[in-house]
């Protein structure tokens, strides 16, 4: 029996295990949506923005491990999705996102409503497609699923015309073959060898683990590994919940708002194992003075990630959760180490350093301090919440303050940076996880990027929590002005914030404030048990910075510190 | 250093745009570039040509490996090869220049494949340094154009001795 081009893709996408689609229709993908109307199998979440969408697509991929889908019209639904593209893309999340084509006679005469999404979109996908036929959509479909979730995931696009999706064809349900594309899994054996060789050599070995761990479910092995040969571990923050941010042998995270104790590590250590991660300048800093004592071990499932920003002693490709199986063999069998006594001094060094510079802030009594908001989120979930973020202080703050300790419950957009990510991607894992506590740390600048998805939380029904560190500026942003360009508030004053209480309400959400630092707590409580949509506005002091600090370019343990003048600053106005 | 990368991919629309974007979205510059379809249909043939430092020349092959359809990448440099390209050169030469012309192309194998009562059109083929040579001849005669194709390479098979 012949099938619409819209029908082969409806039934690819239940083969394919889809249950949740993020979208927003338009003229030319209705042959789509009118499918959705009535279908069972398939739930589409109409955000109130195509960027939105994407981002919820990404949220529910990066708590489940699963591709998000997206679905959107030509032209401008297919442009607004290049955010969250790009975003996806930095971060290696498997997304795939399906936009709608003007009618194949029409591509290229700058027809209503077109655009070369295609052309656009190729610099922050992994792959991209445009169906020409409608014979192929199964096959594109299966083979978007695959590049996006195989290998080092990422995004994928399809531009599916119009009249492709109208035009008829009998189902097919072709296997994968994609003669170019072979991702290494497998380490190589002489590589592992050598780098438990140099494990067992060194007296202060160090593990910096990435998103990698986490996209590859490796958290078990790399627990495994570092208890085995007794190495602490730093997470960047990609790699936050790869290893348990409790644990004794964690430092937290390394960079730029890194611990001083990781920093210190990175700059002391003998030997720097790195674990799906890729060397980005905010991990990094000055790159000619990167761990200048370390040999370096590097895993990373994506070639190109290896030497391209530093030198490396032994690469090794492949994935993650496969190379470290292998390792801790080696290491369990092969090697007779008395680990304990061969790290003494090293953790013993590296408790003298968390003693002297612990990550810390100065509570005060009377304004909110925003690493007080966090601390009492850990509190009170227990860290058993999933945490999105926005971009900025908000983000380096739940970063540094909120533990960790499983995989898949921190959503954050680390290569990219993009503001207005933390709501929709809250909604996207609430989707996923209807059951578990999902709250988005804010800014008051950031949420304002997507808040039109209150609309979405809402209708719904979703118990998304919004924690707004509220401080009238671009926090971050205002930061560097106040440290680097003479306190010149160049357009980082907000100025005009909305009331975000009435703003939720209007949108038939709850809305919370705190002024005090004694309703913070209660504030949490109340929200936490309300199972609607809820708004908490925490108005915190304006001046707070994230600390410890690496500014651009320097060597990563050249950090500055919140200053003892500050600390004793006793007439905090929170509001200016 | 001046690199030599050798590509089959797959012969469908985009991927020429997948290539270039890759070498201007990572600020890498192609000196010249050719493409042509292999004996199997599906697939063409690029040479590249590029240049950088070490890491840079590793970088463009593991970013070019990565793409999904690029299929095979060969830093041709590192082997035996065999380069060529071809040049047409529009020379106008005054009357007494027009029978030197025509002892250069001689002497360089080319041909004149069109002539007008003012201009010889010669077509050279040879290795870079050819080209170049005939065109630094030719530029005192009066070129009025010229165009050239950009280098293409193979490996050379190894001969057995008998």
């Amino acid at each position: 029996m012949k099938m619409s081009g819209a029908e082969i893709f409806i039934e690819s996408l239940k083969r394919e295990g889809v249950k949740h689609i993020f979208g927003y229709p338009g003229g030319v993908i209705l042959n789509i949506f009118d499918l959705l109307y009535e279908d069972k199998d398939i739930q589409l979440i109409l955000t109130r923005h195509e960027q939105g969408a994407v981002h919820a697509a990404d949220g529910y991929a990066r708590s489940t491990g699963k591709a998000g889908v997206v679905l959107v019209t030509s032209g401008p639904g297919a442009t607004n999705t290049i955010t969250g593209l790009a975003t996806a893309s930095m971060d290696s999340i498997p997304l795939v996102v399906f936009s709608g084509q003007v009618p194949t006679m029409l591509i290229g005469n700058d027809a209503f409503q077109e655009a070369d999404i295609v052309g656009i979109s190729r610099p922050c996908t992994k792959y991209n497609f445009l169906a020409k036929d409608v014979k192929d959509i199964s096959k594109i479909v299966r083979e978007s699923f695959h590049i996006a979730t195989t290998g080092r995931p990422g995004p994928v696009l399809i531009d599916l015309p119009k009249d492709v999706t109208s035009a008829k064809a009998e189902f097919t349900w072709p296997e994968i073959k994609i003669r170019s594309y072979h991702p290494t899994l497998e380490g190589n054996k002489w590589m592992i060898n050598q780098a438990a060789q140099l494990i067992s050599k060194s007296k202060k070995a160090l593990i910096v683990a990435g998103g990698g761990v986490i996209l590859s479910g490796a958290h078990r092995e790399l627990k495994e590994l570092a208890e085995i040969a007794n190495i602490p571990v730093t997470m960047t923050l990609m790699g936050l919940g790869g290893f348990p941010g409790t644990h004794s042998l964690s430092l937290g995270m390394p960079g730029m708002h890194g611990t001083y104790y990781a920093n210190k590590s990175i700059q002391e250590c003998d030997l720097l194992i790195a674990i799906g991660m890729r060397f980005d300048d905010r991990v990094t800093g000055k790159l000619d003075a990167f761990a200048p004592n370390a040999k370096i071990v590097h895993v990373d499932i994506d070639p190109t990630s290896i030497k391209k920003n530093v030198r490396v002693d032994v690469p090794i490709v492949g994935d993650v959760k496969k190379v470290l199986t292998v390792l801790n063999r080696v290491l369990k069998e092969d090697i007779k180490e008395q680990w304990e006594e061969v790290r003494k001094a090293w953790l013993k060094q590296i408790e003298a350093w968390k003693q002297e510079r612990p990550m810390s802030y100065t509570y005060d009594e009377e304004v909110i301090k925003p690493q007080f908001v966090v601390e009492k989120i850990f509190e009170l979930t227990r860290g058993d919440a999933i945490i999105s973020t926005e971009v900025g202080q908000n983000q380096m703050w739940a970063a540094q303050f909120y533990k960790f300790d499983k995989p898949r419950m921190w959503l954050t957009s680390g290569g990219l940076g993009t503001m207005g990510y933390g709501f929709p991607a809250a909604i996207g894992a609430q989707i996923a996880h209807p059951n578990k506590l999902v709250i988005d740390i804010a800014g008051d600048g950031s949420i304002q990027m997507n808040i039109q998805e209150l609309a979405t939380a809402v209708i719904n029904k979703l118990p998304v929590k919004v924690a707004i560190l509220n401080n009238r500026y671009l926090g971050m942003v205002r930061q560097w002005q106040e440290l680097f360009f003479g306190e010149r508030y160049s357009h980082t004053h907000l100025e005009v914030v909305p009331d975000f209480v009435k703003l939720a309400e209007a949108y038939g959400a709850i809305g919370l404030r705190a002024t005090k630092p004694s309703e913070v707590e209660p504030v949490l409580k109340e929200a936490f048990k309300i199972k609607k949509t809820v708004f908490m506005d925490f108005v915190v002091y304006w001046k707070e910075k994230v600390y410890p600090m690496v500014p651009a370019g320097a060597p990563i343990d050249q950090m500055l510190f919140e200053e003892k003048k500050e600390k004793e600053e006793k007439k905090l106005k929170a509001v200016k | 250093m001046r690199h030599t990368i050798s590509l089959l991919v797959e012969n469908k629309f985009g991927v020429l745009s997948r290539i270039s974007g890759l070498f201007s979205g990572r600020g890498y510059n192609i000196e010249s570039l050719s493409v042509g379809e292999t004996i199997d249909p599906l697939i063409s043939n690029m040479t590249i040509v590029t240049s950088g430092d070490d890491q840079i020349i590793e970088q463009i092959t593991k970013q070019l490996n990565k793409l999904i359809d690029v299929i095979k990448v060969v830093d041709i440099t590192e082997l035996d090869h065999v380069e060529r390209e071809m040049v047409l050169i529009k020379v106008a030469p005054r009357q007494q220049d027009k029978a030197e012309v025509l002892r250069i192309t001689e002497i360089f194998r080319g041909r004149v494949v069109d002539s007008s009562q003012k201009t010889y059109t010669v077509e050279i083929t040879g290795d870079e340094k050819k080209i170049e040579a005939i065109i630094e001849l030719f530029k005192p005669m009066g070129i009025k154009e010229f165009v050239r194709t950009g280098k293409i390479a193979i490996a050379r098979e190894g001969v057995k001795k008998p």
